[in-house]
């Protein structure tokens, strides 16, 4: 390689044995011939010269840096991995639940996935109340119809999007479901209205099976 | 303050010793010779009192380990095991779940111990931030503590701590789940916050021994805010003085402790606990324990969810800024009249917060909470700064010599 001026990109400490016949082959007329203390030779870079391969050290440093990043992370992958939920929980299987022995008006909760899912058989009173707010009205809106696959089963995952509390049944200014832990008021279509959390219960994936029978996930 | 040695081993074996492990010395040095700031109070001793806590929280832990167990299932029947049937079983844990309210009333004192005294101040800024930093880990160390006995009210406080996260944006729900090991609370949570539980007092340990390097480093701030400058004339040796202070101190704290434990075990917990954790039912009133209840007020006192965690984070985070807030030269409140004030009336804004948030977030509660909360950033971010650059300060006396002299002819 010819000379490139201040072609010295291998800095600091050299690393590797250090034998004269080393040095010379790699740093070819730059090295005076003398050996420093021990076996380390410093290189200072800013000089000009030749040499026949000084990117050689680079792409080992470079390697062996990225063979290290790569290992580190390898190591660490499965210690952070191994919080996250297991094979077990994620398996757990979709709920099917039968709503002929709900009456209307009442509210029953059912486990899924380790959540309370709220299945509510709402009045013709509550489903017109639900039908009839303003969108304006609400913090995060959101039509009833959207909400609901049939107007009298309300099927939403009972926790509040705030902090995660199970909130309690036909409570509340609005008379849908009040949150006790910091206040939370949502409606009978399980909207936020009025309080800290931010949206409203979440509506689970599910499907009726038939016209008394839903299966949730 | 370091320098040469001065221990002098006699008996052959402690030369020994001395010329390849110079334990001795290290420890004589540190708690024998050290030079102690003469004009030191009563303030000064919480530190021998949060040691004496954290050990006896560390060995009251690992023996109720031995009868515990972190399963759903068994949690709450094998805490109720050990206060039935272990030998001294009761004694052990009510001896553990009241330490741990000792403990952080002494590190409350000793934290505003050194607000009052600027002990945060230059050359003490990293010794102040690592004891901020042993603050958090013991809050979390207290959280997951409370998890473990899975009543109803540690299965909610750590549905609703583990939600903090899922405030956050995007990757918020991940985390949440992450942190659970699951899309709820469930035994994959108790299992790992006991493992938590066990490591953190050891992490707490190590923290500590940079707290106390950082601080023999420096040497101690004292009630005067003047450096040592003199050592014969300014200080005394740590033994005798400052070891029979702080036994003294912590025999008084003992009995404190002792009342509570034995007399009334139950007056800090919360009744709801004896109920075992139920996922489908949320206790009607939810509270944490009663170190937490300030920052647990400012969450609450927000009406939006990802500002109010983030105020809950920096209620604590911004005490580690205060060397860089507060920036007058005069370190103690004695000599900072105007500052003093402001001092008690934070004070009262915080145990205000803690009784705030012991009560329903609502109506008028709310309201003056959220005043409270605007007031206690208030003071970090402007009435400090302001202070610093505006107070008339009285005369601060020369040396902590000069300010035991003083002190000693205005009493006679």
């Amino acid at each position: 390689m010819a000379s490139q001026g201040k072609a010295w990109r291998c800095q600091g400490l050299y690393l590797g044995r250090v034998t004269s016949q080393n040095m010379k082959r790699d740093w070819g007329d730059e090295y005076d011939g003398r050996l420093g203390k021990g076996e380390r030779v410093i290189i200072k870079g800013g000089r000009s010269g030749a040499t026949p391969n000084p990117s050689r050290r680079d792409v080992v440093y470079l390697a062996t840096g990225a063979g290290a990043v790569t290992a580190v992370g390898a190591v660490a992958w499965p210690l952070v991995a191994q919080m996250n939920p297991d094979a077990s929980t994620r398996a757990l299987a979709s709920t099917e639940v039968d709503l002929a022995s709900v009456p209307e008006g009442q509210i029953i909760t059912v486990k899924w996935r380790g959540k309370p899912v709220f299945i509510r058989h709402r009045t013709e009173k509550e489903i017109k109340d639900a039908q009839s707010v303003s969108l304006t009205d609400l913090p995060d809106p959101e039509a009833d119809d959207k909400r609901v696959q049939k107007p009298q089963w309300l099927v939403v995952i009972g926790i509040c999007t705030h902090l995660g509390c199970i909130p309690t049944g036909k409570e509340g200014e609005y008379d849908g479901w009040f949150c006790p832990c910091h206040g939370s008021s949502y409606d009978v279509s399980g909207r936020i209205r009025s309080g800290p959390a931010p949206n409203n219960m979440e509506v689970p994936t599910y499907a009726f099976i038939s016209d008394t029978k839903i299966k949730i996930g | 303050m370091s320098g040469p040695s001065q221990y002098t081993p006699k008996s052959n074996f402690a030369k020994w010793l001395e010329r390849r492990l110079p334990i001795i010395s290290f420890v004589y040095d540190s708690f024998v010779a050290y030079p102690v700031p003469k004009n030191l109070n009563y303030m000064w001793t919480f530190g021998a009192i949060l040691s004496f806590m954290l050990v006896a929280q560390i060995i009251t832990g690992v023996v109720l380990a031995m009868h515990y167990t972190p399963e759903v299932s068994f949690a709450f029947n094998s805490v109720e095991n050990i206060m039935r049937d272990v030998n001294w079983g009761w004694a052990l844990r009510y001896a553990h779940a009241n330490g741990a309210s000792m403990f952080f009333l002494a590190v409350y004192i000793h934290i505003f111990r050194g607000m009052y005294y600027g002990s945060y101040k230059e050359p003490r800024e990293l010794l102040w931030i690592l004891g901020v930093v042993i603050f958090m880990v013991m809050m979390a160390t207290g959280f997951l503590g409370y998890v473990l006995p899975w009543g109803q009210m540690s299965f909610w406080a750590a549905t609703v701590i583990t939600n903090l996260f899922s405030a956050l944006p995007v990757v918020g729900p991940s985390i949440t789940t992450w942190l659970l090991g699951g899309y709820s609370v469930d035994n994959a949570t108790l299992n790992r916050f006991f493992a938590l539980h066990y490591l953190l007092p050891f992490i707490i340990v190590a923290i500590v021994a940079l707290h106390v390097w950082a601080l023999h480093v420096t040497g101690q701030n004292n009630p005067d805010g003047v450096e040592v400058k003199n050592v014969k004339k300014d200080t005394v040796p740590f033994t005798p003085y400052a070891t029979m202070k702080d036994g003294f101190a912590i025999g008084v704290f003992l009995v404190l402790y002792a009342w509570m434990t034995f007399f009334v075990p139950n007056y800090l917990g919360h009744p709801d606990n004896y109920i075992e954790a139920n996922p489908l039912v949320t206790p009607p009133h939810i509270v944490p324990e009663w170190y937490f209840l300030p920052f647990y007020a400012i969450l609450r006192a927000i009406p939006n969810k990802l500002l109010g965690v983030i105020a809950l984070f920096m209620s604590i985070l911004i005490a580690a800024a205060l060397p860089w807030l507060d920036t007058s030269k005069v370190k103690s409140g004695t000599y900072r009249p105007t500052f003093r004030k402001f001092y008690w009336i934070f004070v009262a804004v915080s145990i205000g917060l803690g009784y705030l948030g012991s009560q329903p977030a609502e109506g008028a509660f709310l309201w003056v909470a959220r005043v409270l909360t605007f007031y206690y950033f208030f003071h970090f971010l402007v009435i400090l700064p302001v202070l610093s650059r505006r107070e008339k300060t009285t005369a601060v006396p020369n040396s902590i010599a000069e300010a035991v002299e003083n002190r000693g002819a205005s009493h006679a």
